[in-house]
């Protein structure tokens, strides 16, 4: 028992007390982790000469003693002009290839696993158990030797074919499956007369429709942000995703900041908004795997 | 022939179909190129179509190759920062947000979560240009909070490469890992937690004998993700240094010396041999972490 002898006031001006220092730690927290953004933001939108001449907005006879008008979309002109449209549509074109490619394979396989009695299931998820431990490091010397050999090298193929069925993925998918289809729903499509095919995109997809969502975003952000495997890959200059793109960018325009940040913003608006829009089902997603323990 | 077990006898050839996709893109491009890797350890090559076979090697070489355990030492320690400062942090952040009274929980988890959406590509464009002399936002910040006392050329990217790369890490994965202890907070019983307060136990038996063991399952699964992310870095170094290990290699890690081994120097066979160097340590590591699991389990 609490002791009685503490008046319900005073206990209730500590609470206050310590509520207010963990708001006050936590806001800080919040703002450090918020102004690199802001500072990339701003930065993206100053010349050359103010990026040197102040560390946020340049100062000015504006509201708030800002220089509005000597922020600018300069640098943002630039970089269109040097191409990096290019690189911004070949990253959302290999982001979503790879996501609803991976989506299906992994929900496919992971169908099987879950749903189905046939020989060799029980090796097949040791293998998918197994491969979920594997690191990817150990396949990137004879990955790239066998598109070599295969001539993949250099083409979109050998870039997203060997991403779209990551063992992870059918884990997840299987658990999904296990949990959110019951198997008579499965078994009274079929005395329909439904076709295996028809079952799976029409019952089963339907049912685990949270963890499709969450998995096309989780391998979409993975592509997009993906820089090894199109950095070995590829070595044509109108192949390259927005992540070597503005690796290469930084070499060649080392001390053109304003530049380089357009350029960052402009590679993670999209991947922000699309988070901003899903993040329930993102956040549900990750930690689906890890809940359950 | 087969009578069908479980669901359907159709299902049999059906259950293949739905697998073959993968079955076939694993076969291809995960299980040949693992044998390969096996093959090549062994090899010496001068790109992709050369190879002599140099037996164990790559492996003697590796051991009094001062890069190789420079790169290792250089990734321990980064290793070490994530278990030790990243994670902590984490789960402290995530006990503060789980408190229930708290307001804007949600907009603080979306905020602390929010560096993970930057890749580590453009976190590294951006941490380049955050920790620059003269012009970067955090010498100029800390000089301006020490009123100057701090050094504007403060030399993070010539003289401190690792304790950069912990504090960019701390940015960028805090939050994410924030979000694993948030979800394992969800087990925690509450009546237990209000009975310990009751009991007027302190906060920290609370946290030992509540909040740990509820928390475990979750807990040894963000150790064991973060050591396998950790132990792989790349792409942050790579980007960050342009390529290079950094001044005296400061910055290098073997995944970077992998690549450099393979893609640069162009021996593929060495830098397999430093690949399954990194494998073993690895599913060394997840063994010798099961087993502890099980072992606290009994």
């Amino acid at each position: 028992m609490s002791s009685p002898a503490v008046p319900a006031s005073a206990r209730r001006r500590t609470g206050g007390w310590k509520r207010w220092t963990l708001q006050a730690v936590l806001a800080t927290l919040a703002v450090i982790t918020l102004i690199p953004f802001a500072w990339l933001l701003i930065a993206s939108l100053k010349s050359g000469e103010d990026f040197f001449g102040a560390i946020f907005f340049p100062p000015g006879e504006g509201p708030l003693g800002i220089g509005w008008d000597r922020l600018t979309l300069d640098n943002y002109r630039k970089l269109f002009a040097e191409g990096f449209g290019r690189a911004f549509l070949n990253s959302v074109f290999y982001a979503s290839t790879t996501a609803v490619l991976g989506t299906l394979v992994c929900s496919a396989s992971g169908y099987a696993l879950a749903k189905f009695r046939f020989r060799g299931r029980g090796p097949a998820l040791i293998a998918v158990l197994s491969l979920i431990i594997l690191p990817p490091t150990l396949l990137i010397a004879p990955g790239y030797e066998l598109l070599y050999h295969i001539g993949l090298l250099d083409t979109v193929a050998g870039l997203i074919l060997p991403v779209v069925a990551p063992a992870f993925g059918v884990f997840l998918f299987r658990q999904a499956i296990t949990q959110a289809v019951p198997d008579q729903l499965i078994e009274a499509a079929r005395m329909d007369g439904c076709s295996e095919i028809e079952i799976y995109f029409s019952v089963v997809l339907p049912l685990i429709r949270p963890m499709v969502g969450a998995f096309l975003l989780i391998s979409f952000l993975a592509m997009w942000n993906n820089f090894i495997s199109p950095q070995i890959v590829l070595q044509s200059q109108d192949k390259q995703p927005l992540s070597v793109a503005i690796a290469q960018l930084r070499g060649i325009y080392r001390t053109d900041y304003g530049l380089l940040m357009a350029a960052t913003v402009v590679s993670i608006a999209p991947v922000a908004l699309l988070f901003l829009l899903l993040q329930k089902q993102f956040i549900s997603g990750l930690t689906s795997g890890a809940v359950k323990g | 022939m087969s009578a069908g077990r479980g669901i359907g006898g159709p299902s049999h050839r059906a259950a293949w179909i739905f697998l073959a996709p993968f079955a076939l893109v694993t076969l291809v491009f995960v299980a040949y190129p693992l044998v390969q890797s096996a093959v090549l350890a062994v090899q010496q090559t001068y790109g992709p179509g050369t190879k002599t076979f140099v037996g164990t090697k790559n492996f003697t070489d590796m051991s009094g190759d001062p890069v190789f355990w420079t790169a290792l030492r250089n990734t321990i320690i980064y290793t070490l920062g994530s278990l030790f400062i990243q994670l902590p942090l984490a789960l402290a952040l995530a006990l503060a947000l789980n408190s229930p009274r708290l307001r804007g929980r949600g907009i603080y988890r979306l905020i602390f979560f929010s560096p993970q959406l930057m890749g580590l590509v453009f976190v590294s464009i951006l941490a380049a240009l955050m920790f620059e002399k003269q012009a970067g936002l955090v010498n100029q910040s800390l000089h301006a909070i020490t009123g100057g006392l701090w050094s504007l050329d403060f030399p993070w990217l010539e003289s401190h490469v690792m304790a950069t790369l912990i504090i960019i890490s701390l940015w960028m994965y805090v939050g994410f890992n924030m979000i694993y202890f948030l979800a394992a907070l969800q087990n925690v019983d509450q009546t237990l937690i209000e009975a310990s307060e009751i009991d007027g136990a302190g906060v920290l038996a609370r946290f030992r004998h509540v909040v740990i063991p509820a928390i475990r399952p979750v807990g040894s699964f963000v150790i064991m993700l973060s050591m396998i992310g950790s132990l792989q870095l790349f792409e942050l170094p790579f980007v960050l240094l342009e390529g290079t290990g950094g001044p005296r290699n400061q910055g290098l890690t073997v995944v970077m010396y992998l690549y450099q081994s393979g893609f640069e120097v162009g021996d593929l066979g060495y830098a397999s041999a430093i690949g399954w160097v990194l494998a073993v340590l690895l599913i060394g590591l997840a063994i010798v972490q099961l087993w502890i699991i099980r072992r606290e389990e009994r």
